[in-house]
């Protein structure tokens, strides 16, 4: 695994009390092992990325999330052929591909909801996703928006948000629990942010398609995570709520990665970011949508259908 | 507290707690003729009402609040009914049929020599009332942790713990069990030095079941009210989204289900002495479905309503066997049904579902398939 | 994927799709009899196209409904065939009583038993006549000439040495008494008499008489009847009783014993395995090792036939598992639906047989033998329309809540029980089998009832029969569309709600037959179904949900699991190991042995 860093940056040092956070490769000491995501007060996104560590030195590799070789099978069908996929810190990428392409296997390899039969796959450079289970990958800071919206319908706007932000995730904690000024102001900022401070005391399943997907969002954003996973934003949206929606991934992704999985050429077309085309299990092509879609290949199994 | 006890919980603890000092008071200090007067004969009654109650609460918080739906709450609750029984028997003390110090009569009659290993301790209250909460605790929290870690869930959970009571009723049918085989524990003497038939007695029984029910709501109610029962309903409804959010599922399920099963061992516990006998029939997987429509006719996921269905039934229960008893399984076959087509919330949602069929007429009366 | 088919091209696209279909979700339990033919009524919907599918799902229902009745009438077909052997008599040749015969008049109690010991080698048949008047007190004689006779039953005298009719005898006729000595010899010619007597299966059950007595007096006996028998099967028997005599007699030449050992350790069984012990102390050291080498070598072999009866046994079971899963199997399986009432099912059709089989002992009794047969299609038919009406009224508003349907079924099977308890009584009901079910016969050391027999023949008969079948028409295709996608399904005209109530009519259909073949071997109450309901689930889901063959795995292997534990840790506890090791095998995977895979499972 010879990679060139993309962006060698001086460490910022900045740990998360507590244990060091479990899945790190084998071999170092683990208490050199910087945690992504620390917990940060400030409101202001920029400001907190800025103080959030970029690179640790026992990574790997300096991108956030690198996959290599990854294949997985239901059954003798391939779902995944030896995938490869680079995604670098701050860096918002759209994947398209036809259907069975394995956009989604995709995403359940790297939220650890499937196990991929071989392959790597690195969050940061030190975390294997493959030894992690959801809940733990999910407080590495990756967060998941699923195609369909998935918001807790029998609890408020407000109560989906709080549960989304980040804090002690532990059972017991969560027993002798009081809201803090901290979740508090994150609640309130996160519902301006998503647009539904309006509705902050509807119940979720009230809300509309648009709304459920913003609102999703919005839990997405109060992970804080470092890399998202957004799996069909614009599906179910009026032509403005995708306009709006494309505006405000793109403003996300100044201060974390994203990856956007979308069919929607105009959207991805907004998002105007590098595009990686997958056709049966592994990568087709990659660069700006412009040069992907003059591809032959591209043309032949994607576009051109 | 303010945010723990709503309307609703405050009315029912009142009731609760009124009743544990109306009745025995009614009970003691009216004469017989008095048409307020609680006979002596409806104390027990009444108080093994209450630990259904519990036991109901109990299965409302993992079903209503987690989705888990437990077919195997008999089990735990058996459990903790045996724990007490296992104290009673040892306290009958030479007093029994064979007049053994130390072995229950059914020992005796089954030619055990000694005592075995996991009677010790039993003749100890507070052993056996710790063990009232551990037997059952211990139980749920390895079948969760297998459960629950391997994301068992929905029918298949409940199909697995209609499993383990069954075979838990197996079990404890065998004589060599050493728990007294098909004819339980029974004939008990008496409680912490009183006689378990005298109305002293009982009445303090009801008082404690009074009180072990009010407590065991205003646990569940704090859970519930907390963040933590914020994420268990979140869970209920959409689970993968709880974990991609971060949480251990299966650690919130698993603290849900273990307090759950001990609050059916206390209600087991508290059972046994005011029915007087503890069997292996309580085991049977029908006792536990049973359970399941108490819930369901109070209303899921209210606590309360719960408890309320656990006592509408179980006195419907009363009187049909008592006037008709061949009319019983129909009445209970047909509540089950109709609560499931037409009371999805139970007899305490009634007044919201009707009035949301009036602000939507045209809405049908069960959903249809999501 | 979410493209919308275009509706003219409906047909084909579904059975293209079935086709790609195949590989994936081949378990998947597909349609029925009398739903491919309802679905006729469905072909009214407005598409043509849709319409020639549907005609194709007709025919097939009545190609299906022909193979179901012969299937049924496979099942009647009773094994009749008894063997039956020529009887040859022994060739003895004739034998001159008279000198014999004339000792018993002699009054002399040491003079009769010498007389009946010489008859017992006759082998005559008016020895055995003899010997049977001797003992009934009927054997006369004259003290005045000797004269020997038999009293027959009609009063009338026969000459005891010739037979022939004795006229003119005198009236003081004296019987020949008997003692004790005398009774004992009695018994032994006439065991030995039979020996030799003309039938050969008395010969048979002679030799074997002898064989358990192990009474070295019929030594001579046996010897003569060996040297002149010819049936193969009765000479070896005899030679089998006379080697298990040898082998006790300590006097007997070491040769023979040894002889003896080795032809009866070749018997391999329990009875071999008794008499090789018996081999005594004193025997010669070679005996004695041969006999503790027969003896290890059928202990090895009970052992072997002993496992093959547990197997056996667990095959049995597990038929009984697959039937009464098998229905849950389609209802659960495929449809989703928990039909806690699915025992309850098999219950009434086990009641179903009862009643046919109540009428015909009444009216028809000579058709007592076809009753089972009878009481299939009506047991399926009664079964399968309770099932259709607890779908319409119950289950079809709780689709997609599926905990909802496990309550509002459960309370339909305590309807149901009661109401078979109000109608018949808490008590046992008596269920006949009819004479091909009843019997056992013999293959090597372990047994095999008919009833078991046939109850597994009938439960794969039922399996494959369903497979085949439901592969074959529309139906399961039907099935398939709705459960994966309804709307879908719905917006190409399919009556979704009739699909789902077929289904689960073939669902309880078949548990309802699956209750006439466990009428044979079950008490036939109001509780039936309870014993069976929490077995059949775990059935299904340790085969896997949505598998029919993983059913018929699952209830195989569950079967024969519960037999061969039972030996080592008891019935209960057997039972009880099994479940935990099912619970624990669901912890692993929790989608059973059979699991679909990709993106099927997901939601």
């Amino acid at each position: 695994m010879s990679l060139t860093p993309l962006n060698a940056r001086p460490l910022a040092a900045k740990t998360l009390a507590g244990a060091p956070l479990p899945g790190t490769l084998a071999g170092p000491p683990p208490e050199v092992v910087k945690s992504p995501g620390a917990l940060s007060l400030e409101a202001d996104d920029a400001l907190f990325a800025a103080e959030r560590p970029v690179r640790d030195p026992l990574a790997v590799t300096s991108a956030l999330l690198y996959l290599d070789a990854i294949t997985v099978s239901f059954d003798g069908f391939r779902a995944l052929n030896a995938l490869s996929l680079v995604i670098g810190d701050k860096e918002m990428r759209a994947i398209i591909g036809p259907n069975g392409a394995g956009k989604t296997t995709m995403m359940d390899v790297i939220t650890g909801k499937t196990r991929p039969n071989t392959g790597t796959a690195l969050f940061a450079g030190v975390h294997d996703l493959t030894t992690l289970d959801e809940a733990a990958i999910a407080e590495l800071g990756i967060g998941r928006k699923f195609q369909t919206p998935t918001v807790f319908d029998m609890h408020t706007v407000e109560d989906n948000i709080l549960l989304a932000v980040k804090a002690d995730r532990r059972a017991f904690a969560n027993i002798r629990w009081h809201r803090t000024a901290y979740e508090k102001a994150r609640v309130d900022e996160l519902l301006e942010r998503v647009r539904l401070q309006d509705h902050r005391f509807r119940r979720a399943g009230d809300l509309s398609h648009g709304q459920k997907q913003w609102l999703e969002i919005g839990m997405l954003l109060a992970q804080e995570p470092r890399l998202l996973l957004v799996d069909e934003p614009a599906a179910g949206m009026t032509d403005q709520e995708t306009a709006d929606t494309a505006v405000l991934l793109r403003e996300i992704a100044k201060t974390r990665s994203v990856v956007v999985v979308e069919h929607d050429m105009q959207f991805v077309r907004d998002l105007d970011v590098k595009v990686t085309v997958l056709h049966e299990g592994s990568v087709l092509a990659e660069g700006p949508l412009d040069q992907v879609s003059a591809d032959e290949r591209v043309i032949e199994v994607y576009l051109g259908r | 507290m303010r945010g723990i006890i709503d309307r609703t919980g405050g009315i029912f603890l009142f009731l609760v707690l009124a009743a544990a000092v109306l009745v025995p008071a009614s009970n003691l200090l009216l004469p017989p003729s008095n048409p307020l007067h609680v006979p002596d004969y409806m104390i027990p009654l009444i108080g093994k009402y209450l630990c259904y109650a519990l036991l109901a609460v109990a299965v409302d918080l993992v079903w209503g609040y987690c989705g888990v739906l437990s077919l195997g709450h008999g089990a735990f609750f058996a459990l903790g009914g045996y724990a007490m029984g296992m104290y009673l028997m040892r306290q009958i003390g030479p007093r029994g049929v064979y007049g053994n110090p130390v072995l229950p009569d059914f020992m005796v009659f089954l030619n055990y020599k000694e005592l075995p290993w996991f009677w010790h301790g039993f003749d100890w209250f507070p052993f056996a009332a710790l063990m009232v909460l551990v037997v059952p605790g211990v139980l749920a929290f390895v079948f969760g942790w297998f459960a629950f870690r391997s994301r068992v869930t929905g029918v298949y959970l409940s199909i697995i713990t209609q499993a383990m009571t069954f075979a838990l009723m197996l079990a404890f049918f065998r004589n060599d069990m050493g728990f007294g085989g098909n004819n339980g524990l029974t004939d008990f003497k008496d409680i912490l030095g009183f006689s378990v038939q005298a109305s002293e007695t009982r009445l303090a029984l009801f008082v404690a079941s009074a009180l072990a029910l009010a407590a065991g709501y205003l646990i569940c109610r704090a859970l519930v009210t907390s963040k933590y029962g914020k994420v268990l309903v979140a869970v209920r409804d959409a689970e993968s989204r709880t974990r991609f959010l971060g949480y251990r599922v299966e650690n919130y399920k698993l603290l849900a289900w273990t307090l759950s099963a001990m609050l059916a061992g206390v209600a087991g516990a508290l059972y046994v002495p005011q029915v007087g006998i503890i069997n292996p029939s309580e085991f049977a997987p029908s006792q536990s479905i049973e359970m399941v429509i108490w819930v369901a006719v109070g209303g899921r996921g209210t606590l309360v309503g719960a408890a309320l269905g656990a006592l509408i039934v179980n006195a419907g229960k009363t009187w049909f066997t008592g006037v008709l008893p061949e009319a019983w399984l129909f009445a209970l076959g047909a509540l089950f049904v109709v609560v499931t087509l037409f009371l999805p919330k139970g007899v305490l949602g009634l007044g919201s579902q009707i009035s949301e069929r009036l602000k939507k007429p045209a809405a049908p009366a069960a959903a249809p398939a999501e | 994927m979410r493209r919308p088919i275009p509706l003219s091209r409906s047909c084909l696209t579904f059975r293209h799709w079935r086709r790609r279909r195949r590989g994936a979700g081949d378990g998947w339990a597909q349609g029925g009899i009398a739903a491919s033919r309802l679905a006729g009524a469905a072909a009214r919907a407005s598409f043509v196209s849709f319409r020639v599918c549907m005609k194709k799902a007709v025919a097939a229902g009545r190609a299906l409904a022909l193979a179901g009745l012969l299937l049924l009438g496979l099942a009647a077909l009773a094994p009749t065939l008894a063997p039956a052997q020529a009887q040859t008599a022994p060739d003895l040749a004739p034998t001159e009583l008279a000198p014999t015969v004339a000792k018993f008049a002699n009054d002399s109690y040491a003079q009769t038993a010498e007389a009946l010991a010489e008859l017992s080698t006759t082998g005559s048949p008016q020895a055995a006549a003899i010997v049977s008047a001797l003992a009934d007190g009927r054997l006369l004689y004259d003290p005045a000439t000797k004269a020997v006779y038999i009293r027959l039953a009609d009063g009338s005298l026969q000459d005891a040495a010739t037979g022939a009719k004795a006229s003119g005898a005198p009236a003081d006729l004296s019987a020949v008494r008997a003692n004790n000595r005398v009774r004992r010899a009695i018994e032994a010619a006439a065991g030995a008499l039979s020996l030799l007597d003309a039938d050969p299966a008395k010969r048979r059950d002679a030799a074997a008489a002898v064989f358990k007595s192990r009474d070295a007096a019929a030594l001579p006996t046996l010897d003569a009847a060996l040297a002149q028998e010819k049936v193969a099967d009765v000479k070896a028997a005899l030679a089998e009783a006379r080697a298990a005599i040898l082998i006790g007699k300590a006097d007997a030449p070491e040769a023979e014993q040894m002889a003896a050992v080795k032809l009866i350790a070749a018997r391999g069984d329990q009875e071999a395995l008794g008499l090789l012990r018996t081999v005594p102390a004193s025997a010669p050291p070679a005996v004695k090792a041969a006999a503790a080498e027969g003896i290890a070598a059928i202990e090895r072999d009970l052992k072997f036939w002993e496992v093959a009866q547990n197997v056996w046994y667990g095959l049995s079971l597990g038929s009984v598992l697959l039937l009464a899963a098998i229905g849950l199997a389609i209802t659960f399986g495929v449809m989703g639906v928990i039909n806690m009432a699915h025992g309850e099912m098999v219950m009434l059709g086990a009641y179903t047989t009862f009643l046919v089989q109540e009428v015909i002992r009444t009216s028809a009794p000579w058709l007592f033998d076809w009753s089972l047969a009878i009481a299939l299609p009506l047991a399926f038919m009664f079964t399968g329309l309770v099932g259709i009406l607890i779908e319409r009224t119950v289950i079809r508003f709780l689709y997609g809540r599926p905990l909802e349907t496990l309550l509002a079924t459960w309370g339909v099977s305590l309807i149901l029980q009661q109401a078979v308890r109000s109608l018949f009584g808490p008590t046992n009901q008596e269920v006949g089998a009819p004479s091909w079910m009843s019997g056992a016969f013999q293959v090597g050391q372990m047994s095999i009832t008919y009833n078991r027999l046939w109850i597994i023949v009938f439960s794969l008969l039922v399996f494959f029969a369903l497979l085949m079948v439901l592969k074959r028409t529309s139906l399961g295709l039907y099935v398939r569309a709705v459960t994966q996608n309804r709307r879908m399904a719905a917006a190409m005209g399919i009556r979704t709600g009739r699909i789902d109530a077929l289904t689960f009519g073939l669902g309880s259909g078949i548990a309802g037959i699956a209750g006439v073949a466990l009428s044979q071997i079950d008490n036939v109450s109001p509780n039936l179904g309870q014993g069976y309901i929490i077995d059949s689930f775990m059935v299904v889901v340790f085969g896997g949900v949505g598998n029919l063959w993983g059913t018929l795995v699952g209830a195989f292997t569950l079967g024969v699991a519960n037999k061969l534990l039972e030996p080592f840790a008891g019935a209960v506890l057997g039972k009880i190991l099994l479940l935990v090791a099912i619970i624990l095998f669901i912890q692993k995977r929790p989608r059973g042995l059979f699991a679909l895979k990709g993106r099927a499972v997901e939601s």
